[in-house]
């Protein structure tokens, strides 16, 4: 059985295949990150070449410690994602259960409403949000990008929600009103635990577009104080483009945290796409 | 149920997504839409009617910015299409092939650069095409094709096509998790029908495969037309809001952002740029019409 698909020949084909896209992917990650520990002779002498004792140097990261102020954007970015990332969640799963559980007029057209912004994207409106940004005082505060953030994530966080919700046995939360459970407390004690799989889907796909997001910083909050890691690290590179030291340690430091965060989650990003939550 | 209670916790729970979203999403977008028929006379905003989108399309100086950027934007468009679906679907083909080893360990490594952020992924390409470093031609030295390398980024005939195929390499994950996941749902006794009557491995993925997954691959089509018609960030961090070289590299989003935040001594002007924002939502809009009713509800599906 199956003789024609376990070919040898064939598989070694796919694995050469495989193994050179990987390469693709990987190599420009690779050399940036070898040459951000070399000295700058060595970075141009022999660019591909490991760093050994003779090239080895920590000149560049000396310099973007000095310069850049990257604790202080790591952090900003940090609280902006965390909590955008809350508030999506939050606010996302109490709509999405109104959506599911309830029967109230309205219900589909709400349901329409929420789903518009999954196809448009917020970026059209950046005129009109700056306007209102600097009317309310918020301009260059990371509320201004949390609120963007959240509004961003919440059509797709309540599509994605409201499926899952759907599938919550009814006689368990019918159990609860019995018991005389608000309905406040069958949504946070015994729904939203039984949802956790689909929250973390949701978290992850918001995380990197969050963190890596250039635009709005750029626009709402490009004050010295309020920078995001991405805004700053293009700023800094910006300032310093023919400090090769500098430019590539700099660029290490902006992976190195979205590197650590995917290995952690990408188990969890990879199942979440493939379990088809975006169809 | 008592008909005429006002159940309060639905609206509590509705509340706060329907708040946020209306206020920070929809009223700005229709606000941006409703700014772009105003404009500025010595300080006072006066309503303009379509005179922002006339000068837009038609003023010799505005019109010539805004058709190469369209143009560009659509060569973009049409470089994903052709280059980054192709190989996310032949990814996709490969990994989802029922006895491969390491598919995982491929899968997140192909992935990898779909997480990095544009700035990183810029300036990354520009030090590796960089003719200074010399990283680019001495590989292609080592293969003997030294003679066609050329500082692609610095030179408009290449500028675009090379960004377009930047990021390609940068958002290939994308289309192939999504064909990956199409691929997985097709049941192991279609595949082994076909094999019965004699239709095994490329004529498989040609002749049962590939409409079955048709789907999937209007979606991620539509996906891409999205995210480049919006597109910004890597046109910014590699080539700067000027979108040089001669504006080679200017699409939709580099021209709006110039245009209403202005750049060196050009002052921002926040109604031109709502004119270029409201073309730019006339343009997905139509896109995803056309995806909506004229490419899904006609594609055939199969029922597994």
């Amino acid at each position: 059985m199956n003789k024609a698909r376990s070919n040898p020949l064939n598989s070694v084909m796919m694995h050469g295949a495989l193994i050179l896209y990987t390469l693709i992917a990987l190599f420009p990650v690779f050399v940036i990150l070898i040459n951000s520990f070399k000295t700058r002779k060595a970075i141009f002498r022999e660019p591909l070449a490991l760093p050994d004792a003779d090239s080895f140097s920590t000149i560049g990261y000396e310099t973007v410690m000095k310069q850049g102020d990257f604790l202080l954007y790591f952090q900003n970015s940090m609280i902006v994602t965390v909590a955008s990332i809350f508030f999506v969640l939050l606010f996302g799963a109490m709509a999405a259960y109104a959506l599911s559980e309830y029967r109230f007029r309205g219900n589909m057209l709400m349901g329409l409403y929420l789903a518009l912004g999954i196809m448009i994207p917020i970026r059209i409106g950046t005129v009109a949000i700056l306007e209102m940004m600097v009317a309310t005082g918020l301009v260059n505060t990371l509320w201004a990008l949390i609120l963007v953030y959240t509004a961003q994530g919440l059509p797709l966080a309540v599509f994605i929600l409201s499926e899952f919700m759907r599938q919550v046995s009814d006689d368990l939360k019918n159990a609860g009103r019995i018991d005389g459970l608000s309905e406040y407390t069958i949504f946070f004690r015994l729904v939203l635990p039984l949802v956790r799989p689909a929250m973390a889907t949701v978290a992850v796909f918001n995380m990197i577009p969050i963190w890596n997001d250039l635009w709005f910083p750029l626009i709402l909050a490009p004050a010295e104080e309020t920078k995001t890691l991405t805004l700053g690290s293009q700023v800094f590179i910006g300032q310093f483009v023919t400090d090769w030291n500098a430019v590539l340690s700099a660029l290490s430091m902006a992976i190195l945290p979205v590197l650590i965060l995917y290995v952690i989650f990408s188990r969890q990003l990879i199942r979440g796409i493939t379990s088809g939550a975006v169809k | 149920m008592n008909k005429a209670r006002i159940r309060w916790h639905i609206l509590v729970f509705l509340a706060p997504a329907v708040i946020v979203y209306t206020a920070v999403m929809i009223f700005p977008l229709f606000n941006t839409l409703r700014l772009a028929l105003y404009t500025r006379i010595e300080q006072e905003r006066v309503f303009a009617g379509l005179d922002n989108f006339r000068t837009l399309f038609f003023d010799p100086i505005w019109a010539e910015q805004f058709w190469n950027a369209l143009g560009n934007n659509f060569w973009f468009f049409l470089v994903h299409m052709l280059v980054q679906n192709p190989i996310g679907i032949a990814l996709a083909a490969l990994l989802s092939h029922p006895r491969l080893r390491f598919a995982a360990l491929y899968r997140s490594a192909i992935f990898i650069p779909t997480i990095l952020s544009f700035v990183i992924v810029g300036f990354a390409w520009k030090l590796i095409l960089s003719p200074i470093w010399g990283i680019a031609p001495s590989m292609l030295d080592a293969v003997g094709l030294k003679s066609l390398f050329a500082p692609w980024l610095g030179k408009e005939e290449y500028a675009l096509t090379t960004l377009a195929l930047i990021s390609v390499w940068q958002f290939v994950g994308i289309p192939m998790m999504l064909i990956y996941a199409a691929l997985l749902t097709i049941p192991e006794e279609i595949l082994e029908a076909g094999e019965v009557d004699g239709i095994t491995g490329m004529s498989a993925f040609w002749k049962i495969k590939l409409p079955l997954i048709l789907p999937s691959i209007g979606i991620i089509s539509i996906l891409t037309f999205v995210g480049n018609f919006n597109a910004f960030d890597l046109i910014y961090a590699a080539q700067g809001a000027l979108a040089g070289p001669d504006f080679s590299t200017d699409i939709l989003g580099t021209f709006m952002y110039r245009t209403f935040f202005g750049f060196q001594l050009q002052l921002g002007d926040p109604h031109m740029g709502s004119a270029i924002a409201g073309a730019m939502f006339a343009i997905i809009l139509l896109g995803v019409c056309i995806y909506l009713f004229g490419i899904q509800t006609r594609m055939r599906r199969y029922q597994l």
